[in-house]
């Protein structure tokens, strides 16, 4: 590896086996106080429902166990506690620690969805104030912070439009995709009972105009679009988009993952949209969690207020706040009670640190994404010339032609300290490479990382076959993906000859 | 990997072996080179009726699924059993043991429409230039 | 701003690496008429005490003080300080999704022990990574059925969660699945009869909870062999996960839907919890999510990787089992944290402490004059009682005793208006399980 690059060098790090390996009968890592009541006899009280066992297989470990286990298992992880995550399209952003601390307030964590909401006063006020900042972000007029993730919020979007076109006699049919779209895209839309239908992106990664005013009939309900693209390009045309949509009588619905380059800039409400969803783990600094929990609130135009999941947040004359569980054009629920409460507690946090100062944010991580652009054009090809917003995508095109693609590259990355950017998306780009770095990163990660990628492809040009073998500095290589995928072990299992044979 | 003369080919590449009104159906070399390792192959059931140019089922590997559609209309007789426990040999012997379904034509004479082992090389030759260029 | 790695000079010196003048040509792409020229009407910026401060004051504006006898879904069980710092360590909370495995293994090695102890705990085969939570992980279990049986009916017992019936019914309007309600007879247990007058060969899925929103436990086997009978999936839901540590699992369902916010996951008003998805080998192709796998590298130590990614979005598009992408996966790390601090044992005294507080609640509450029992059949930490009088004017009675009285029926099912569901943990004193009772004596001895 070359010796200019010094962000990383090997470390030790321990083996650990399954916990389930180092159970022995009889070890204990939690107590509970001794009982204070008259101990129910289960088999008198549950009959044969009693499990007299115990769950078989359950691990017996001791307390020091449990916290060598799982900190070793967390040294194998990368971080953004670590280093840069130049994911496109996840926005993986600093996760600040005040979130964590305030999300486990007594008071807060400890609040029950059916306790008197006269008791509740706090957690309604956090919700209001938290609904509010989103409104003005967005620039829409009504909200739900119900959705549990992203992919929810799509189907909620989705849900609320085909609420309100049913309610003027007819739901429509389709739904307008476009082929650079996230695959939550088009699953979303079949699990709200519309057919896909694609529509091809034009020779700058754009929304081909011309065929969209061709492929808007009566029959199609919504366009959905992601804006910026997920080629990290602002969709310039975007007012036009949504005056064809209206003109047929259709909605714009904006997927928000990309709201990073957009916060405090510009509105999507101002931009024509009519229902969009945000994600609280990317935009609003919630933490991954290694995939989750997250939010994907929704927030719509006031068309579609009547349509909203239930129970509403209102304010009433006395000032008082009240959740209100009917409403008579409500879509439902689409899960229980009112969404990732502890998410969404995080997200305001979030949002009250910046206040109005967010666009500061924004600026830094398209500062970021263009700075990382103009040392890598050439380096790598860059497949499309319009303006990059907060994330760039390059393609391998040029290390193609010694057959190092950019799955390998990816991996070679791995080697100087970085987790991968994301590979082969979006689709409509050959061997993609999109690369977001967020306004988290220092020009000092933002060089590093440069330095990795040039010195990567001098490595794809002089010595292929390191790249192709990469990653060499971990603690597993390549896995055997072809193999977990033909015979999955989706579990342990006891070894034991009974079990052995049963095979 | 040689294509059988005896065989016809479709633009997705499908082969059929055609013996009176009884046909086997499976994937190319070319089909299975550009999947990569497959890992799990779906087929339809004795019984069930496929139809020209429809999907009748899929081919996966880790990242991708492929439909398969039908090179001519007819009923399914049998499904390739041992494709459950050992995908793979899709990879390895795409033109004989990895056949994916016998069935009785419901027109043996619209096979002749298509290609021909010949007419097939040269078409995905074509498509090797089209996709590098 | 402390968030934000740059210095002044720094933003100037990458400017100039990129040949812009200031950042607004960055954004030229975006139409000037459509540019902010007025900054976000939001509060702040705050500074870490600030922050604090503001949810310090809203804490002060809720339930401090109050002894709860809630459940409905949501449980107080004891969380050991341990989970906490093992989910935040930055490793932990600030990873990705394991896609890239080979700087995921601990991600990846604690969801295949999620799953393994979820599988364990279900008496089903495997298991996912988890899904949102118990409400979508029930529907998620019906819309598989579907897919599987390949049918459009489904039958829900109407003791089943109320709000889990509601999300159901907001996914199955689009799928064109017929949901229909089978009541529940005199004991609380689901009316078989009414079941079996209702399975028809076009049922796709028939869907229990057990314990169910009452606290009565479904006895499994009848209602599973009715299901099977008629070529129908058997689905249950379990929203009290707990109850798994004393009571047998149902090895008859085929598909198992839980939430797991009683291992380790505070109320937090309701979420994030996580849901569970648990099945046979079978139908692992037409489960939903993402499933950690064991494998090889290529030097044969073994690893895990996330597997059959045929079945997603990301890859499937509109053909996926579900467009779920984001899980709960932290929450799922925090329940495997718990569920391996308990162990086997610990789980088991667990259970029996609720078994144990809820049958002493009972019987004290049974000694007030006026409270009966509704249901006559076996409990575990949850039972239904009747009061002689309107349970909303009852409960605020007891809230001016700093009570948060048991759940009122009456709004999800308008016949048990005078009904209460009390629930009771392992987390409720004795003083205040006596308390409770004295201060529901003194509440219907008040003149109506």
């Amino acid at each position: 590896m070359n010796e200019k690059i010094k962000k990383v060098s090997r470390h030790i790090n321990q083996n650990e086996g399954l916990i389930f390996e180092k159970s022995s009968p009889g070890k204990r890592a939690f107590e509970l106080p001794p009982l204070d009541v008259p101990a129910a006899d289960p088999t008198k009280a549950l009959g044969a429902n009693h499990r007299r066992e115990g769950v078989e297989g359950f691990p017996e470990v001791s307390e020091i166990e449990v916290i060598r286990h799982f900190t070793r298992l967390s040294t194998w992880n990368h971080a953004i506690d670590l280093g840069m995550y130049p994911l496109g399209s996840c926005t993986m952003k600093y996760n600040p620690r005040v979130n964590e601390f305030v999300a486990r307030l007594e008071g807060i964590a400890t609040e029950h969805p059916y306790q008197p909401q006269e008791l509740s006063q706090g957690c309604l006020k956090i919700l209001r104030l938290l609904e509010k900042c989103l409104l003005e972000i967005t620039g829409m007029d009504a909200i739900t912070l119900q959705p549990a993730a992203g992919a929810q919020g799509e189907m909620t979007g989705l849900l609320l439009i085909r609420a309100y076109l049913q309610k003027q006699g007819n739901p429509r049919k389709k739904v307008l995709i476009p082929d650079s779209a996230h695959g939550t895209n088009p699953a979303t839309a079949v699990i709200a009972g519309y057919e896909v239908e694609n529509i091809k992106s034009e020779s700058h990664g754009q929304i081909d105009v011309e065929k969209l005013r061709e492929q808007v009939t009566r029959d199609v309900a919504a366009l959905m679009l992601t804006n910026p693209s997920t080629l990290g390009i602002f969709e310039q045309r975007i007012a036009e988009i949504a005056e064809i949509l209206h003109a047929k009588g259709a909605l714009l619905y904006m997927d928000g993952a990309n709201m990073n380059a957009l916060t405090g800039v510009t509105r999507p409400g101002d931009l024509g949209v009519d229902v969009m969803h945000l994600n609280l783990h990317k935009t609003f600094s919630t933490p991954h969690g290694g995939g989750g929990p997250g939010a994907g609130p929704v927030a719509m135009k006031k068309i579609l207020e009547p349509f909203r999941p239930v129970p509403i947040l209102v304010e009433k004359e006395s000032g008082r706040l009240a959740l209100e569980p009917v409403r008579p054009d409500s879509i439902g629920k689409v899960k229980a009670f009112s969404g990732n409460f502890g998410v969404l507690v995080r997200a305001l946090a979030y949002i009250l640190a910046y206040g109005p100062g967010v666009r500061q944010a924004t600026e830094d991580a398209v500062l970021n994404a263009n700075y990382i652009r103009k040392q890598l054009a050439g380096v790598y090809e860059l497949p499309y010339s319009l303006p990059s917003m907060h994330e760039v995508v390059f393609s391998d095109a040029i290390q193609k032609k010694n057959g190092v693609n950019t799955m390998d590259i990816a991996k070679r990355l791995i080697d100087y300290g970085f987790h991968p950017y994301t590979t082969a998306f979006p689709l409509i780009v050959a061997g993609a490479m999109m690369i977001e770095p967020t306004e988290s990163e220092s020009k000092e990660e933002c060089d590093q990382f440069i330095d990795a990628m040039k010195s990567i492809a001098e490595e794809a040009a002089a010595n292929p076959e390191l790249v192709k073998t990469a990653p060499h500095t971990t603690r597993v290589r390549r896995l055997d993906e072809v193999g977990a995928a033909r015979k999955p072990v989706l579990r342990w299992k006891p070894a034991s000859p009974r079990s052995e044979a049963a095979g | 990997m040689a294509y059988p003369k005896n065989y016809r080919y479709t633009k997705e590449h499908e082969w059929i072996d055609v013996k009176g009104d009884l046909a086997t159906i499976g994937i190319t070399d070319h089909a299975q080179h550009e999947l990569g390792d497959v890992v799990f192959v779906e087929l339809p059931k004795p019984g069930a009726k496929i139809e020209a140019g429809k999907s009748f089922g899929t081919v996966e590997s880790v990242k991708a699924v492929s439909e398969i559609y039908a090179p001519a209309a007819g009923e399914v007789l049998e499904a390739n059993g041992e494709l459950h426990n050992t995908p793979e040999k899709i990879n390895s012997d795409p033109h004989g043991a990895a056949w994916l379904i016998k069935v009785r034509l419901s027109n043996p004479a619209a096979v002749s429409n298509l290609m021909d082992a010949a007419a097939y090389e040269a078409y995905i030759a074509e498509k090797g230039k089209e996709t590098s260029a | 701003m402390r968030y934000l790695p740059k210095s002044p000079a720094e933003r100037q010196e990458m400017l100039a690496a990129i040949g812009a003048k200031s950042i607004d040509e960055l954004f030229s792409s975006i139409p000037e008429r459509f540019r902010l020229r007025e900054a976000l009407k939001i509060p702040g910026p705050y500074s870490e005490a600030e922050i604090i401060q503001y949810f310090k004051d809203r804490a002060a504006e809720n339930s401090n003080g109050y002894t709860s006898f809630l459940g409905a879904g949501v449980y107080n069980h004891l969380r050991s300080v341990v989970t906490d710092t093992i989910i935040l360590r930055g490793e932990f909370l600030t990873s990705y999704t394991p896609y890239q495995a080979e700087i995921s293994q601990g991600t990846l090695q604690a969801i295949f022990e999620f799953q393994t102890l979820m599988s364990q705990l279900t008496g089903q085969e495997v298991a996912n990574a988890s899904m949102y939570d118990g409400s979508t992980a029930m529907t998620e279990a019906v819309l598989m059925a579907e897919r599987l049986t390949g049918r459009q009916r489904v039958l829900v017992a109407r003791s089943v969660h109320p709000e889990y019936r509601d999300v159901l019914k907001t996914y199955a309007k689009n799928s064109g699945l017929l949901v229909e309600e089978i009541p529940f007879a005199a004991n609380g247990t689901v009316d078989q009869q009414k079941l079996k007058g209702a399975l028809k060969d076009d049922v796709a899925a028939v869907v229990v909870q057990s314990p169910n929103f009452f606290g009565v436990i479904e006895p499994y086997a009848p209602l599973a062999e009715s299901a099977h009978a008629s070529g129908a999936m058997f689905v249950v839901a379990i929203t009290e996960a707990v109850s798994l540590g004393l009571l047998r699992p149902p090895s008859e369902a085929d598909i198992v839907a839980m939430e797991g916010q009683s291992f380790g996951l505070a109320p937090s008003y309701g979420g994030p919890f996580a849901g569970v998805i648990a099945s046979r080998d079978k139908f692992v192709r037409q489960m939903p999510g993402r499933l950690a796998g064991q494998t090889t590298d290529s030097q044969g130590r073994r690893g895990f990787v996330l597997t059959l990614a045929t079945r997603e979005q990301h890859i499937r598009r509109e053909k996926a089992t579900s467009n779920i992408c984001t899980n709960q996966a932290l929450c799922a790390l925090a329940a495997t944290v718990h569920l391996t601090l308990l162990g086997k044992e610990g789980l088991r005294e667990m259970a029996e402490q609720n078994l144990s507080k809820a049958h002493f609640a009972i019987s004290e509450l049974l000694k007030v004059p006026g409270v009966r029992r509704t249901f006559d059949a076996p409990f575990f930490n949850e039972f239904t009682i009747e009061l002689p009088r309107s349970v909303k004017i009852v409960n605020s009675q007891l809230s001016r005793e700093k009570i948060i009285g048991p759940f009122a029926l009456g709004t999800p099912y308008p016949e048990l208006t005078k009904h209460a569901l009390v629930c009771v943990t392992e987390t409720t004193p004795r003083a205040e399980i006596e308390r409770f009772a004295g201060a529901l004596k003194r509440a219907l001895e008040q003149p109506v």
